[in-house]
C-alpha cells in the first residue's frame, strides 16, 4: 500500500492543488477583464461536443425536413406570402402613426420615441446550468457592442450583454437565477419587477400587493424604467397567479413569450442612439 | 505493479458523459438530469484509484465549466473535493453493498451541490431552490445501473 500513490504527490497535497488552482480560476473568470475572450476560445475548443451533442435533433428536424412533400412545401410558402403581405400593410400604417406620434410629441416639448441601430449576432453556445443561463454570441468590440445592451428577438427580449471580448460577447438571459428586469402590465399600467428562477419557461414576477388588478393572460412589457432595457418590449405572459392571505405579496409566474432555450439569432439593440441624434438637430433651431 | 492499459477507453466513457451533459433535452426534464460526469468518475476513482483521481477530477470538472457555463474552476474544486473522499476510502466503499453505497453517493452528490451553490452564490450571488437537489435523487437512483454497466465495461475491455 506504501507504493499506491507513490507516482507523484500524495492525495492530501494533489487536492490544495487542485483547489489552488481552481480559485485561481475563479478569480481570473469573475473579476478580470480577459476572461471573455478565453472563454470564448475554449468554447470553439469544445464546439465539437456540443455539435455531436445536437447531432440526434438535428438529424431527426432534418430529416422531417427533407420528408416535406412538395405540396406541403407550396402550401407553407403560400401561407408565409400571405403573412409577409399583411405585415407589409400593417407596417404602411405604422410607419404613419409612427410619423404622426412623433409630430404631437414635438407639439408637447417631449423627445420622439425613435428605435435605435441594431445588429444581427448568431449564437455560439447555450449554457444550461441552473446557475447559469448565458449565450455566447459572434459580436464584440469590434462591432462596436458594449456592456448592458439589450438583446431581443423577433419573440421578445432574451437579455443583457454582461461582458465583451473583441470578437464575441457574453449574454445573460432573463431566465438566469440573477437577473431581473423591470416590466409594466400592458392592460394595466401596473409596474413590477420579474427575476429570472434558473428555469426556462418561467420568469417570477415580484412584489406585487394582494389587492394589485393582475390576471393570467396579462401581457408584461418592459417599462424602460430600468435604465437598460428601452421601453415597450413584449417579455413575458402571466400564467399564473396565487393569491394568498397569509402572505404580503403575491405570487405570480409568467412564461416569457421568446423560447429561450433555442435561440439561434438575436438582435442586439442601441437604445437611445439615434434619440441622441435627434436631439442634436434640434438644438441649433 | 501492473501494467497500465485502457486509458484511452476511460477517456472514451468521461466524454460520453460530458456529451450526456450538454445533449438537449425538453426542458421540463432538464432538472433531474443526473450529474453523470461526475457519477462516471466516482466510479473510476473508486475502481482505479492509481490512475483517476484528483488530476482527472480537476480537468473533467474544468471541461464541465466551459461546457455548462459555471464560474471557470466551480465545478473543477467540487469535483476534486468528491474525487478526493472517493479516492482517500475507495476501499471501504468497494467492501458496501448497493444500497449503502447509492446512500454514500447520494451524500457525495449533495456536498457537490453544496459546494457549487456556495461557490456560485458568492461570486454570482444566486437563490437557491430546492428544486436544484434533484439531480442528487437521480443520481442515487442511476448509480447501481451505471457501476454493473461500467464494471461489465471496465472487464470486457480489461481496463486496468
Amino acid at each position: 500500500m506504501n507504493d499506491f500513490f507513490s507516482r507523484g504527490p500524495a492525495l492530501g497535497l494533489r487536492l490544495v492543488f487542485a483547489i489552488a488552482c481552481s480559485v485561481g480560476l475563479m478569480f481570473v473568470d469573475r473579476y478580470t477583464e480577459s476572461s471573455t475572450q478565453l472563454r470564448s476560445y475554449l468554447t470553439s475548443a469544445v464546439s465539437p461536443l456540443f455539435y455531436v451533442a445536437s447531432l440526434p435533433e438535428s438529424l431527426i428536424s432534418g430529416a422531417s425536413e427533407q420528408l416535406l412533400s412538395q405540396q406541403q412545401l407550396l402550401a407553407e410558402n403560400a401561407e408565409l406570402k400571405t403573412r409577409l403581405l399583411n405585415q407589409e400593410t400593417q407596417l404602411q400604417l405604422l410607419s404613419f402613426l409612427k410619423q404622426e406620434n412623433n409630430k404631437l410629441r414635438a407639439l408637447l416639448g417631449s423627445a420622439p420615441v425613435v428605435e435605435g441601430q441594431r445588429l444581427i449576432a448568431e449564437v455560439l453556445a447555450v449554457y444550461s446550468h441552473p446557475f447559469s443561463h448565458q449565450i455566447v454570441l459572434n459580436k464584440g468590440t469590434n462591432d462596436g457592442v458594449t456592456v448592458h445592451q439589450p438583446i431581443i428577438d423577433e419573440k421578445g427580449v432574451l437579455g443583457q450583454i454582461v461582458s465583451v471580448g473583441p470578437n464575441s460577447s457574453r449574454a445573460l438571459l432573463i431566465s438566469d437565477n440573477t437577473h431581473a428586469v423591470s416590466l409594466r402590465a400592458e392592460r394595466t399600467g401596473v409596474r413590477t419587477v420579474a427575476e429570472g428562477l434558473g428555469q426556462w419557461d418561467m420568469l417570477r414576477v415580484i412584489h406585487l400587493p394582494l389587492s394589485t388588478d393582475i390576471r393570467e393572460g396579462d401581457r408584461l412589457l418592459t417599462s424602460g424604467l430600468d435604465g437598460r432595457f428601452p421601453e415597450g418590449y413584449p417579455v413575458a405572459e402571466v400564467i399564473n397567479v396565487i393569491r394568498d392571505d397569509s402572505q404580503p405579496f403575491m405570487t405570480v409566474y409568467a412564461k416569457p413569450y421568446a423560447s429561450l432555450d433555442r435561440i439561434r439569432h438575436v438582435l442586439i439593440l442601441w437604445p437611445g442612439t439615434q434619440v441622441e441624434a435627434v436631439r442634436q438637430e434640434e438644438e441649433p433651431e | 505493479m501492473r501494467p497500465a492499459q485502457g486509458l484511452g477507453f476511460i477517456y472514451l466513457s468521461l466524454i460520453t458523459a460530458l456529451l450526456l451533459t450538454v445533449i438537449p433535452v425538453p426542458f421540463q426534464f432538464s432538472l433531474f438530469r443526473p450529474d453523470w460526469v461526475l457519477l462516471v468518475l466516482m466510479y473510476w476513482t473508486l475502481a482505479l484509484p492509481r490512475r483517476v483521481n484528483i488530476g482527472t477530477a480537476f480537468f473533467m470538472g474544468f471541461l464541465t465549466d466551459v461546457l455548462v457555463g459555471t464560474v471557470l474552476g466551480v465545478n473543477a474544486l467540487a469535483f476534486s473535493v468528491v474525487a478526493f473522499v472517493m479516492a482517500v476510502n475507495h476501499l471501504q466503499i468497494r467492501n458496501f453493498g448497493v444500497i449503502q453505497q447509492s446512500l454514500l453517493v447520494g451524500l457525495l452528490l449533495a456536498l457537490y451541490q453544496l459546494l457549487l451553490f456556495w461557490l456560485s452564490n458568492f461570486l454570482t450571488g444566486v437563490n437557491f431552490r430546492p428544486a436544484y437537489l434533484w439531480p442528487v435523487l437521480t443520481g442515487m437512483l442511476v448509480w447501481p445501473w451505471l457501476f454493473w454497466f461500467l464494471r461489465r465495461y471496465r472487464r470486457q475491455l480489461k481496463i486496468q
